[in-house]
């Protein structure tokens, strides 16, 4: 498992990733969320042992990746942001070297290369040189590079970008695969996705950690307002008046036939329609429309994220 | 040390796979060949000095475009990022991937052995002689890669490390010979050994005269080790800025 603990990191005078504590429990798919350059391949790249932190530790199985980054990265398989490859290698040999790098032996080898080869759907790409592959392909060699040593900790930086529809599908479906046992990070900037695959979010923003939990929670811990749409015709002041309370009025115009069209927004993260209704009927009017709309996850990120890119720009 | 023998064999692959070896060799054998037979028939004489005369100019501008790669293109690709995810340690890369462009060097050199036995039919060669020579042009050249290799860890531009390692090397060769020592102030006498030392072509033509003095050898041992060292240090200080 991974645990960071106060992490910062510094480029020159910019800070990039400013106290940032968040942990991934063994069996855990976390999603990194946040935008472009908040903070996600630093913290990554530190993880790996590829930069040091400047304040704060990571560890991963116990092991801090400063005192002893080559038997952390003997636990970790890692794909770098953008998949760099040996382009003029075929990917056999590409897997057989790291295969071997990683210490699997001599033995061993062939039957862990095909494995790969085979789990990652290459069959038929196996003797091209990575150079020749598309982008879909690349990934899935980027892949096979980071499990071919079976890690309990694996960390991917937006294995999806740049890929189709159906092969985002195909690589997400590959990572919930193999997460069962294993502890993973993967970063995104893509809601959809981070909702899709992962067990729990962790949303990054100017280099801290904004929001922190699965899906559901995050919408409702951010934003704790739904949305009512209502329309209305009778007493709308009286309306108004009652609801008071639990509701405010968020918008409100006046459509043909008397009928008032009103947006409200909820006060608590009780679900209120029953009491609009009531309201309704007790000052003597009529409903003809009563929706309640979820805040989605879209405007919950928008939300999270916008105060970082403020502060990263002040 | 396993994993070092690993990068060394990978990348021994990639150069036999790719034209990079193949031109160079061929380029550096003609150019060699040819300057020397040039002279060789003119002189008359049977020694191979003409052809070990040319071998420090050669290392001079062809080390160096071997060299310029190993680096340069790991950091511009990004692969290095990918290669340090792995359990390797720094120094086990950097002499994985010397070792590789070293062997490159050292088959073009034997490939010139032909042109040795060739000028041992045509008359009497002194072939300790001959040897010292090989073995000076081996070391030339193994320190002249080191150098390259450290140039190359300094940037991600292939041309910029080549272009440097050549200033570099051509500065060190420059270095002991009178054009410079005679700019040495006569104020200061004692430096005009120090810089003589400090050139490499110089212990070169004394290995190459079939003299096989120890400070020679010191010399590039320490040209050698120095700069690979160097290029650990700049690997690791790009982790810790």
């Amino acid at each position: 498992m991974i645990e960071i603990e106060h992490l910062s990191r510094r480029f020159g005078a910019t800070v990039a990733v400013d106290d940032v504590s968040f942990e991934v429990k063994p069996g855990e798919i976390v999603g990194f969320l946040g935008p472009n350059g908040a903070g996600k391949t630093t913290t990554m790249r530190v993880t790996a042992g590829l930069i040091y932190p400047h304040a704060g530790t990571v560890r991963v199985n116990g092991l801090d990746v400063l005192e002893d980054p080559v038997s952390v990265r003997r636990q970790m398989g890692y794909l770098p942001e953008d998949t760099p490859l040996y382009d003029d290698m075929p990917v056999i040999d590409f897997l057989r070297f790291i295969g071997s790098i990683r210490g699997i032996r001599r033995a061993d080898l062939s039957r862990k290369v095909s494995e790969m080869v085979e789990v990652c759907s290459l069959g038929n790409m196996a003797y091209k040189d990575i150079g020749e592959l598309s982008r879909g392909y690349r990934q899935r060699v980027g892949l096979a590079q980071a499990l071919i040593h079976d890690p309990p900790v694996l960390i991917l930086d937006e294995p999806t970008s740049g890929l189709d529809p159906t092969q985002i599908v195909e690589i997400r479906r590959l990572v919930r695969d193999i997460g069962r046992q294993k502890a993973i990070l993967f970063s995104t900037h893509i809601l959809d996705e981070a909702q899709k695959t992962s067990d729990r979010i962790v949303v990054i923003s100017g280099g801290r950690i904004v929001a922190e939990g699965s899906a559901d929670t995050l919408a409702r811990q951010v934003h704790g307002r739904d949305i009512y749409q209502v329309e209305f015709s009778g007493d709308l002041p009286a309306l108004k008046d009652k609801l008071a309370h639990l509701l405010e009025v968020a918008t409100e115009k006046e459509a043909e036939g008397g009928w008032a069209h009103i947006s409200f927004a909820s006060k608590t993260n009780d679900d209120v329609s029953a009491d609009i209704f009531d309201a309704a009927v007790a000052v003597g009017g009529r409903l003809r429309r009563l929706e309640k709309q979820a805040a989605t996850l879209e405007e919950v990120f928008l939300e999270l994220t916008r105060g970082g890119e403020e502060e990263a720009q002040a | 040390m396993g994993r070092a023998w690993t990068i060394y064999k990978k990348e021994l692959k990639s150069y036999y796979e790719s034209p990079i070896a193949y031109i160079f060799m061929v380029v550096f054998l003609a150019v060699a060949v040819w300057v020397f037979f040039r002279g060789f028939f003119l002189i008359g004489e049977v020694s191979l000095r003409g052809l070990f005369g040319i071998i420090p100019w050669l290392c001079l501008f062809f080390i160096p475009a071997i060299s310029m790669r190993l680096w340069a293109e790991e950091r511009k690709t990004g692969t290095n990022e990918l290669l340090f995810s792995l359990p390797v340690e720094e120094w086990e890369v950097v002499l994985g991937k010397y070792l590789a462009a070293l062997l490159v060097y050292t088959v073009t050199l034997l490939l010139t052995l032909p042109v040795a036995i060739c000028v041992s039919f045509l008359g009497n060669l002194d072939w300790g002689v001959a040897i010292g020579s090989y073995v000076g042009a081996l070391f030339l050249g193994a320190a002249v890669l080191s150098i390259g290799t450290f140039v190359s860890s300094l940037t991600t531009n292939q041309i910029v490390a080549f272009i440097l390692g050549v200033i570099v090397v051509a500065g060190l060769m420059i270095v002991g010979e009178p054009i410079v020592t005679m700019f040495i102030p006569s104020s200061l006498p004692w430096l005009v050994p120090y810089a003589q030392y400090l050139g490499l072509a110089q212990h070169f033509s004394s290995i190459a005269r079939g003299v096989l003095d120890t400070r020679d050898f010191i010399y590039y041992l320490l040209l050698i080790v120095f700069p690979l060292y160097l290029t650990i240090n700049a690997i690791r200080a790009r982790k810790v800025g």
